[in-house]
């Protein structure tokens, strides 16, 4: 065994790259296979990333390249009205879907995390409407809010109450478009949650009943602080998620919606590029939406970056 | 000494309420295909059809290529799949068990493509190809990779025992042998797994498709579905119809791999 080693170390090839010594063969073996891996990366993100820039300021449409016109798409959509329309609605839509998907998340779990029967069944049907395409559970809910027919109504009419236009009114449309989002993609973080739940040990819990806390202190001093690094996650895929949100807005209210009530930043770049064809303002909307998804990212990992506690 | 407790009820039955509005769009979808015109607009709603019958799932045939678009969608979601599978295997592999300059550089490179959504490049992406306007490599290509699948794959790799490589290594294995015949055959399952996930992932791709797509011939389930909304005009039970069948697959692979799907959902949540 031992000279068998010695054969193979005397038979391995070294170089040295950057003042650090590499084994030559994994090198070559890492270069091709991590050869169509940047490749992929620099075709499906680097490249389009450098173009998203450069195109914001050229006036490009669909039909001609274009040219360089400095800021003036910037300062087009900064002045357009449907820019902050659009804008202002997936702030108000992503603040409420992140409440509801972390809060509502937290508590299912936590109830699924307590003592039931068919704790299984029940965790299933959460996480059921997160593997259906969007696309196919949009169409059910296009009917569940048809003010006419759609069974939402009839269930508010049996109940004696005011029947609403759902997602054909102004004020509602993005609600409605806000529950079916909750719908679909509540499991996903209910499962995350359980996951963290489960994964605090019993001995934790139990010691705090010992001492004499309550359910309520054991879930703020105990189980809140250990799940933090899930909510960091979930906030984090939430904002990311909540901001690029497009497929159902996109079926359920095709034009935006009554009075451009459900357009999102997506909707207006959309309409921009293949719309109207403008593809100069498309790329610069898409900039803002990024450094917007970006700042909040680093806000919120920044703010917990410190918090995240290890009772190990 | 661990006590049995007594059921939690009144939690129990609130989840119950819960878990019947989860589940009931999909009980009202599969009763409602069978319905007819009729059954829908009579007041008060009926709950059941009145006769059960195939002919709305007939009409979804007769009002859009709906073969078509379902052949589209399986043949681009499995090539997506296969391609971005392969990709990260490579990287995931590279990653984990070889050593090689800027190992490091490149997972933040990777790490960072996650903070790109697809949404923000999505101009120049279309630009680069439009040449591929209304194909198949046009659909598929631009949703090869993720980088999550990478990492979901790199941390079920981190898990494989690294004696493992190097006896196969005493052995006389290259790194790609190595790679074929131990790595991947210890990581089947969950190779497996990411590959559900992809696929499931890709089955309801709508934004790229979308744009990507012109004529009727290349359209996928998800965008011949937005085009029945209009087509249908308020036909629900057709509607119904045609999501029975999207959801169908979706729903068969939901039961038969949940366990797997719900460990790397956890999993991913995990590692970030």
């Amino acid at each position: 065994m031992k000279s068998q080693t010695k054969e193979i170390r005397a038979s391995i090839h070294r170089v040295r790259i950057f003042g650090r010594v590499y084994e030559r063969e994994q090198v070559t073996a890492a270069v091709v296979l991590m050869a169509p891996v940047l490749f992929a990366v620099f075709m499906l993100f680097i490249l389009p990333v450098v173009q998203v820039v450069v195109y914001s300021f050229t006036n490009m449409t669909t039909s001609q390249r274009g040219t360089f016109v400095g800021i003036e798409n910037y300062k087009y959509i900064l002045s357009d009205s449907k820019f902050f329309q659009s804008i202002r609605n997936t702030v108000l839509f992503a603040v409420l879907k992140l409440v509801f998907d972390t809060g509502l998340a937290l508590a299912i779990a936590l109830m699924l995390d307590s003592n039931i029967p068919l704790r299984k069944f029940l965790r299933s049907t959460y996480f059921a409407p997160v593997v259906v395409p969007v696309v196919a559970s949009s169409l059910i809910w296009i009917w569940f809010f048809d003010p006419d027919v759609g069974p939402l109504n009839m269930i508010l009419e049996a109940l004696g109450l005011q029947p609403l236009l759902w997602l054909n009114g102004k004020g509602t449309a993005l609600i409605s478009i806000l529950i079916f989002s909750v719908w679909k993609g509540i499991g996903y973080n209910v499962m995350l949650f359980l996951t963290g739940l489960q994964n605090i040990p019993d001995s934790y819990i139990e010691a705090s009943k010992v001492d004499g806390a309550s359910w309520w202190q054991s879930l703020v001093k105990i189980k809140l602080p250990l799940l933090r690094p899930i909510t960091n996650f979930i906030v984090m895929i939430g904002i990311i998620n909540t901001f690029k949100v497009f497929a159902e807005i996109d079926v359920m209210t095709p034009t935006g919606g009554p009075g451009y009530s459900t357009a999102m930043i997506v909707t207006y770049i959309y309409n921009q590029a293949f719309g109207r064809g403008k593809m100069g303002r498309a790329c610069a909307s898409s900039i803002i939406l990024f450094l917007i998804i970006f700042v909040l990212t680093q806000i919120q990992s920044r703010m917990n970056a410190s918090k995240t506690v290890d009772y190990e | 000494m661990k006590t049995k407790k007594k059921y939690n009820i009144p939690v129990f039955i609130i989840l119950m309420l819960g878990a019947v509005a989860m589940v009931f769009p999909f009980v009202w979808m599969i009763l409602s295909s069978f319905k007819t015109t009729t059954d829908i607009y009579t007041y008060p709603p009926k709950w059941l059809p009145s006769t059960f019958n195939w002919k709305n799932y007939k009409a979804v045939f007769d009002m859009i290529p709906f073969g078509r678009y379902y052949i589209n969608s399986i043949y681009t979601s499995l090539m997506q799949t296969f391609i971005q599978i392969a990709l990260s295997i490579f990287g995931a592999y590279a990653i984990v068990f070889l050593d090689f300059p800027g190992r490091r550089f490149l997972v933040n490179l990777i790490r960072s493509t996650m903070f790109v959504p697809m949404v923000v490049t999505l101009i120049p992406m279309y630009l680069i190809m439009n040449g591929l306007q209304d194909t198949y490599a046009g659909i598929i290509l631009p949703q090869v990779f993720s980088a999550f699948t990478i990492f979901l794959i790199t941390s079920f790799f981190d898990s494989i025992p690294k004696d493992l490589c190097d006896s196969a290594k005493l052995d006389g294995c290259g790194y790609f042998r190595i790679m074929f015949n131990v790595v991947i055959p210890n990581a089947k399952s969950a190779i497996s797994t990411a590959s559900m996930f992809a696929f499931l992932g890709h089955w309801k791709s709508y934004t790229w498709p979308l744009i990507i797509t012109n004529k009727e011939k290349y359209r996928t389930l998800p965008i011949g579905m937005k085009y029945l909304v209009a087509e249908s005009s308020k036909e629900y039970q057709v509607m119904m119809a045609a999501a029975v069948m999207a959801i169908l697959p979706v729903l068969v692979l939901f039961v038969i791999f949940e366990k797997q799907l719900v460990k790397s959902i956890t999993l991913t949540g995990m590692k970030s």
